[in-house]
């Protein structure tokens, strides 16, 4: 498949957002992926022309990252967590008996190209252990058995949802989406699934809250005097301790 | 006295439709954003200083203080950069703050960008969390609809554009100067500091990087005032924070509750642990936080406290693995993921994980002597504090930290010729035999 005028154009529109060019390197490959199924020389070598940089600098920064494939994955590219916590809680096995029913290995593909399969890292939702993800939407709280319906599902070519999101598109789709050309699914799904929402649950049930503020409204001239001025004061206080801190403090993972 | 739990940003989370640009205004979202106009740009990093917030995404940096570091006489362009990038393991409190109440983290990009005079913005999401990225594209396409964003925004002679940048799966964009790297569309690899990203950041340019919840936490700051934000919390450690409890608890889930709150009171709320179970080992603020045990149940989780257990605070990861936890295996799982997201840059880290990984693995299936643990915590000493940046040190904090408080299991495994644990009993469906 050759890289029409259309996606040249997208491309185009992508580096253009940023204030310098190449920052639209990440998402042009996306979109390179979304078109073309996987990162592809072509591919490789229209970022570099449009960027004005060497298709080697473009290898550079394909090869760098997890999400962009060099092979074809399926329609649906699932991901088992294998991290500590959910390969702890069920991940492990649940990969084992996934590579097994698919008859794939880690990173391959099945013969009809509907699923590919990837042990992935921790992708933020332990509380949701053990999880898994089909084209980079959740599928929460996952057992081998609900594993393998999940699968059957996809390649049944079934409609699914995901637990805490909307139903799936293809993977090609999901890429589109992280170019940044939105679909029109983000309004599907709930606000946020159940673990989510267990503090707030207990809050609620207790009659907990953060304690009340100023009023939200304008204040009145003497509450903002008043305020400004123990801002003041406490500036000072404020000031000392934290570059005593800062002397400290690493300046790691902000 | 205050309340053991305290929503605040997640206090709108299970409401209907919260994402939305029209939920959020109902529940008072943008007010704070035109209090904020109305002031100057000093005073809202005045404000953010006095409120005592330290930046949540593990470091806990003054984020005031990281504002006013900002030369505003440098004539280059100011950046403002969300790191969105939430890869630590155990840490899972940014991606459903974005995805329930994207908002509450555009309003406070707008706030902290007209703060340090930055007209334009970048969030920095990791590309794995699709669902995500499309509720903050929908979100800044509403806050566009409404001026909150783009040129001279409500009349105040303010612009500023936020960009949505997706990631492409690499835990080290995480660290602040390899995500810029990374949004400058090269590989993601850290710098050498100085220069610090105040100074040149994006594009050699002043750039303020800061987490997502640090930046969420900005609107209730401006709204409320500094004093009620430091009225919550510890000395040092000030206001309100999300716990992220997993693991081997009967209610995982995120609990937002002042700085000090403890992993008795956590677990307790949660449930307790899962039924017939004790509590072994857990992480304050994600893997690469030392490993503490039932013996720092009581410690308050702020940073003062937890740093003088010999520990992080980090990102309030709270990894909980009860009695049926190899610790071995779990140590391995994790120097396995730093050896796999290593960057390559610096020798230490990336032959050192390399390393530390083959003699995990010898001493896991019981192969080693005990000799190995030694070695590994001689390995541990050549990468620590000896790379560009601390994902290397992360990756000795679980192995030397287990090795101290398991050093007997570690050798079970040479005397049992292998793990004895069965893994089955440490998994959800081993118990609830229903839910599979």
């Amino acid at each position: 498949m050759a890289i029409d005028d259309k996606t040249y154009d997208e491309l185009r529109e992508i580096a253009a957002r940023y204030p310098q060019g190449r920052s639209g390197l990440l998402p042009m490959l996306h979109l390179v992926q979304s078109v073309e199924g996987k990162v592809t020389p072509e591919g490789i070598q229209v970022c570099a022309e449009i960027l004005d940089i060497s298709p080697a600098e473009v290898s550079g920064v394909a090869t760098f990252y997890t999400m962009y494939k060099r092979r074809p994955v399926g329609d649906y590219h699932v991901g088992v967590c294998t991290n500590t916590l959910c390969a702890v809680m069920g991940g492990d096995l649940i990969f084992e008996r996934l590579k097994e029913h698919l008859e794939v290995g880690n990173d391959e593909t099945t013969p009809d190209g509907k699923v590919s399969l990837e042990h992935i890292e921790c992708n933020a939702a332990c509380d949701y252990a053990p999880v898994m993800m089909v084209n980079w939407e959740f599928m929460d709280n996952q057992t081998p058995e609900s594993a393998v319906r999940l699968v059957d599902d996809l390649r049944a070519g079934n409609e699914v949802h995901s637990t805490r999101g909307p139903r799936l598109c293809t993977w090609r789709e999901a890429e589109r989406v992280l170019a940044g050309f939105p679909d029109d699914l983000a309004d599907e799904g709930p606000s946020a699934g159940k673990a989510s929402l267990a503090g707030v649950e207990i809050a609620r049930t207790m009659g907990w809250t953060a304690p009340a503020g100023e009023a939200s409204a304008p204040t009145g001239s003497t509450a903002d005097t008043k305020v400004g001025a123990a801002e003041q004061a406490d500036t000072a206080r404020a000031e000392s301790e934290t570059k005593a801190e800062a002397g400290q403090a690493e300046e790691g993972k902000s | 006295m205050t309340d053991m739990l305290t929503p605040v940003l997640t206090a709108n989370w299970g409401t209907d439709r919260s994402w939305t640009l029209e939920a959020y205004e109902a529940q008072g979202g943008y007010a704070a954003l035109a209090k904020a106009l109305k002031m100057k740009q000093d005073d809202v990093i005045t404000a953010v200083k006095d409120s005592g917030l330290r930046g949540r995404g593990g470091a806990g940096f003054p984020t005031g203080l990281k504002w006013s570091f900002i030369p505003q006489d440098n004539p280059k362009p100011k950046y403002l950069v969300v790191n969105a990038d939430e890869s630590e393991p155990g840490t899972c409190k940014d991606i459903p703050l974005m995805m329930a109440s994207p908002h509450t983290l555009v309003e406070g990009v707008i706030i902290s960008s007209y703060a340090i005079r930055a007209n334009h913005a970048f969030i920095y999401v990791r590309g794995e969390v699709l669902h995500v990225v499309r509720r903050l594209q929908a979100a800044v396409r509403e806050a566009y609809a409404a001026g909150h964003l783009g040129k001279n925004i409500h009349g105040s002679g303010y612009d500023l554009d936020l960009v949505i940048h997706a990631g492409a799966g690499a835990y080290i964009c995480g660290e602040e100067t390899a995500l810029l790297d990374s949004l400058e569309g090269r590989r993601g690899q850290p710098r050498l500091r100085p220069p610090f990203p105040a100074v040149a950041g994006l594009y050699a340019s002043p750039t303020v990087i800061n987490n997502v919840e640090s930046i969420a936490s900005v609107p209730s700051i401006i709204d409320k005032g500094a004093d009620w934000f430091a009225s919550m919390g510890t000395e040092k450690s000030k206001g309100y924070v999300i716990y992220s409890l997993s693991g081997h608890v009967k209610k995982p889930g995120q609990y937002e509750a002042p700085l000090g709150i403890t992993l008795r009171e956590l677990i307790s709320l949660g449930g307790g642990m899962r039924q017939g179970h004790e509590l072994k080992f857990w992480t304050p603020g994600g893997s690469s936080t030392p490993l503490l045990t039932a013996e720092h149940l009581d410690m308050p989780l702020d940073y003062e406290a937890v740093g003088a257990a010999g520990s992080m605070l980090g990102t309030r990861a709270l990894q909980i693995f009860d009695e049926t936890t190899c610790v071995v295996r779990a140590v391995l799982r994790w120097t396995e993921f730093y050896k796999h997201e290593s960057c390559g840059k610096c020798t230490p880290c990336r032959e050192g994980t390399w390393w530390l990984a083959q003699v995990l693995t010898r001493l896991e299936k019981g192969q080693g002597t005990e000799e190995d643990l030694d070695v590994l915590l001689d390995q541990c000493e050549n990468i620590l504090g000896r790379a560009f940046c601390a994902l290397g040190d992360g990756a000795t904090s679980p192995i030397s930290s287990s090795i101290q408080h398991f050093r007997d299991e570690y050798l079970a495994h040479l005397t049992h010729g292998g793990c004895p644990f069965d893994p089955m009993t440490s998994t959800v469906f081993a118990q609830e035999g229903a839910l599979a």
